[in-house]
């Protein structure tokens, strides 16, 4: 007997991003990478359209980290140049785009002036072909004065910049207002704040489609469902209509799944975890899945091994079924 | 929610004349002010003071259709002024109204369907409208199975369980709002409803706290759609409110602004 599949059918669609720009559109990216797009919930092809695959961003930072050894092992060779950190993570580990975090710029972690941050983006724009994710160091002070910077000499690359917070948007939405780059609007797992930030960040006449939103995510563990539940009305209130909540969604997944202790606790610790790096990879992975099956378009990571699992799941998710 | 300006009707003083003298004036002027309100579609009524409500009609629409994109909402008893009008439309309009009635249902469906409409259903028939809930609810039942029958979409199908005025009729009122949810269970998708809201407090003394309480209790009641004074800011307002409250935007703190604005949809 057949059976008809039943089928939702919204009045809207996410709207599409695009990230980069290429020598003729002003920049210097081989290519540009577009997100969102999608007419349907995650990955239901049989329902609705899903124009574009999510995207695996690698996280670089602008000084030594302090990350685990099961990581940092990987980047051994160019944790001191994030140009050449950037290149590495294009070339052997396949990142789609890079996110290079300006930690560099804290006043209590080397305080690099707003000219020496954003030569560091010249730099890295200058080793790799794609498109670029910028974020400040997490002070809002230094943040300021830094992103404005990177923002003009950056001009033409249409970067993904952020963060901009609801106590802290304007500096920034006016530096990608002038030199046309997008923005990273983040709000504290809360769908409320999230629309308002939204609505503050597009009177101030920021395009919508230069808008991606960051709900902000909990590693497995940690919260995650909170960050499932509030990406998946986010996504609904897009599919429905709701202008200020149709945008694309970036998931900071290596940072979250790299503080816990699941992935930082050594075999002699918790015998019964099994092996660290392992554990390590798994917990990325399993995070940047579930979070993708959200409703995540950028997930951003570190782990060489884990990237290659997430990358393969989205090969899969994003074949068509027979529905 | 579907908000449909009431102003452009021929039973207004001002329009009345304007559609008299063909004067596209007052006409463009409403049809301009009430999009910048928020208008989702705007009501184009000949009033019934016109003799000739089909060159009336089309005059009206190609008036309205120089200044603004909004949709229209052609209400008439004349079934050729809409049709009329229909023919001019450029975007999907909105056809008000049916009744009841195998004569009008048998030469308003085929037309909606053909245009691609979405149509109006009241519920009343050549007896009148009904006083209580379960005569109005029989009577949308007959528009319902009419859709079936005509293979009208039901989510294009908004029923009129015709609010009367509350100074004249004051025991009608309790039973639209339970005719509003007796026609949410009587399809699957459900059609939608739709109330002409300010008959509720015709000739009476303060008429948009009337209008603004009735539509929060009639949107509590699963409301979709009214034709109103959208020029009435209170009135907007208490809308955006009972989309919050009644879970149907998200909350943020300047809904307000973004409800007027027409950044959400219907």
């Amino acid at each position: 007997m057949a059976i008809e599949v039943l089928k939702e059918r919204y009045s809207s669609r996410i709207r599409e991003v695009v990230l980069g720009a290429t020598p003729e559109q002003g920049g210097t990216r081989t290519h540009t990478i577009t997100i969102g797009g999608d007419s349907t919930l995650p990955f239901l092809h049989f329902e609705g359209e899903v124009p574009h695959r999510p995207v695996v961003a690698v996280e670089v930072l602008d000084r030594v980290p302090e990350w685990s050894p099961t990581l940092t092992k990987y980047y051994e060779d160019v944790l001191d140049d994030p140009a050449a950190w950037a290149k590495k993570a294009v070339e052997q580990y396949a990142a789609d785009l890079i996110y290079l975090k300006l930690q560099s710029a804290d006043p209590e972690l080397g305080d690099s002036s707003p000219e020496q941050c954003a030569r560091t983006v010249k730099d890295v724009l200058g080793a790799v072909g794609v498109p670029l994710i910028v974020v400040g160091s997490g002070n809002e002070e230094k943040d300021n004065q830094v992103l404005p910077a990177v923002a003009e000499a950056a001009a033409g690359e249409n970067l993904l910049l952020g963060i901009a917070t609801q106590d802290n948007y304007k500096t920034l939405t006016a530096a990608c207002m002038v030199h046309k780059h997008n923005i990273i609007a983040q709000s504290p797992i809360d769908i409320n704040i999230c629309k308002q930030l939204n609505i503050l960040i597009s009177e101030m006449n920021l395009p919508l489609d230069r808008i991606v939103i960051d709900t902000s995510i909990g590693a497995l563990g940690y919260g995650i469902e909170y960050s499932y539940s509030i990406m998946e009305r986010t996504r609904l209130g897009g599919l429905t209509g709701d202008k200020m909540l149709g945008m694309p969604v970036f998931c900071n997944v290596g940072y979250e799944v790299g503080r816990t202790k699941e992935f930082n606790a050594g075999v002699a610790e918790f015998p019964g975890w099994g092996p660290q790096e392992e554990r390590g990879i798994v917990w990325e992975a399993m995070t940047a899945t579930a979070l993708l099956q959200a409703g995540g378009h950028i997930v951003v990571m570190r782990h060489p091994e884990a990237i290659k699992l997430v990358k393969k799941n989205i090969d899969a998710m994003m074949q068509k079924n027979g529905f | 929610m579907l908000l449909i300006g009431e102003r452009i009707n021929g039973m207004f003083k001002d329009i009345g004349k304007a559609i008299r003298q063909r004067d596209p004036k007052p006409i463009q002027e409403w049809a301009v002010k009430q999009t910048k309100f928020g208008a989702h579609y705007l009501d184009v009524n000949t009033g019934p003071a016109i003799d000739d409500k089909v060159s009336a009609m089309k005059w009206l629409v190609n008036t309205i259709q120089e200044v603004t994109e909004t949709p229209l909402c052609l209400d008439s008893t004349d079934y050729n002024a809409i049709e009329a009008g229909l023919e001019l439309c450029q975007r999907p309009a909105m056809v008000n109204s049916v009744h009841a009635d195998r004569d009008k249902i048998e030469r308003v469906f085929p037309m909606a369907k053909h245009y691609g409409v979405k149509l109006i259903g009241l519920t009343m028939d050549k007896k009148g409208v009904p006083k209580d809930a379960d005569d109005r609810t029989a009577l949308a039942m007959e528009i319902v199975a009419a859709a079936d029958e005509f293979g009208f979409p039901m989510e294009e199908l908004y029923i009129d369980p015709l609010i009367l005025p509350v100074n004249v009729a004051q025991e009608h009122a309790i039973e639209v709002l339970k005719t509003i949810r007796n026609v949410k269970l009587l399809a699957n998708p459900a059609p939608k409803t739709v109330l002409g809201l300010s008959n509720v407090s015709q000739k009476a003394l303060d008429r948009p706290l009337i209008d603004r309480t009735y539509l929060i209790m009639a949107m509590a009641s699963g409301l979709d759609a009214a034709i109103c004074n959208v020029g009435d800011e209170e009135l907007v307002d208490a809308v955006a409110t009972s989309r919050i409250l009644l879970n149907q935007d998200v909350y943020a703190d300047s809904y307000l602004k973004v409800f007027k604005a027409g950044r959400e949809e219907a």
